[in-house]
């Protein structure tokens, strides 16, 4: 059996504003990066803020990414804030 | 293509993601042990301070993205070698609770010369600061507060380029 999901990651703020660590959803076809964020921002709640103003940081397979890159099935999504490391 | 043998060859770059504190002596000992071609070792300790986007911080907390975070440090300590002279570089960043005072990063290159030891060990630094996934909390007795990041730490970064 195919694996048919994507794992989300959320990392700091987001991670605790969020209150989810990780979560799994169904890839679907021609899907972008930007598509979860819409995705996920229609739960409302604190979840809106991952289409709000404040600027949301985007990594696919532990590689940085514009909100235009697509996703699929398999692959490690991630969401966190610019990072403040050193 | 000068220094091929040098960034390609296996202990001369050290990364590590840590919450153990690390000994400065024993990484310029390491540092030190590269062979009589090196001239001049650069080293950068980072500490907790007591002020940041809060006055009165008592402590920090730091969350990384294991994997990616090594990585992307990888990375640039291979773009430092692409561009100066980098015999050895050892970067190790501590995560977790860390109190006042503590030390939080270390950079350390040892080159032939000055000039490059200076200019990899501060551009290793910059663009740690600007594009490793680490997460900086400042903690104090009247909260909390997500560390942002700072245009002056962008604006570093991208002078590099």
């Amino acid at each position: 059996m195919t694996d048919q999901t994507l794992t989300v990651r959320f990392f700091a703020r987001l991670r605790e504003e969020l209150g989810t660590e990780q979560l799994t959803l169904p890839a679907e076809k021609d899907q972008t990066a930007g598509d979860l964020l819409a995705l996920l921002a229609s739960r409302g709640g604190a979840w809106t803020q991952l289409q709000g103003s404040q600027p949301v940081m985007i990594a696919i397979n532990q590689a940085m990414a514009k909100p235009g890159a697509s996703v699929k099935a398999g692959d490690e999504v991630a969401f966190f804030p610019p990072v403040t490391g050193g | 293509m000068k220094w091929l043998f040098f960034h390609r060859s296996p202990g001369v770059e050290m990364i590590s993601i840590q919450t153990e504190d690390f000994d400065t002596g024993a990484e310029y000992s390491a540092l030190r042990d590269s062979g009589a071609g090196t001239g001049a070792i650069a080293t950068f300790t980072g500490l907790v301070r007591d002020s940041g986007d809060m006055q009165g911080v008592s402590g920090l907390f730091l969350e990384h993205y294991p994997g990616m975070t090594e990585q992307v440090i990888s990375g640039i300590v291979e773009e430092a070698s692409r561009r100066w002279d980098v015999r050895k570089a050892r970067v190790i960043h501590r995560v977790g609770r860390l109190l006042l005072q503590e030390q939080i990063v270390f950079v350390g290159v040892c080159s032939a010369h000055r000039g490059d030891a200076f200019a990899a060990c501060e551009f290793i630094m910059d663009a740690l600061k600007t594009s490793a996934p680490f997460w900086k909390k400042e903690l104090s007795d009247n909260g909390e507060h997500w560390v942002e990041q700072k245009a002056s730490d962008l604006a570093r970064g991208a002078a590099w380029k």
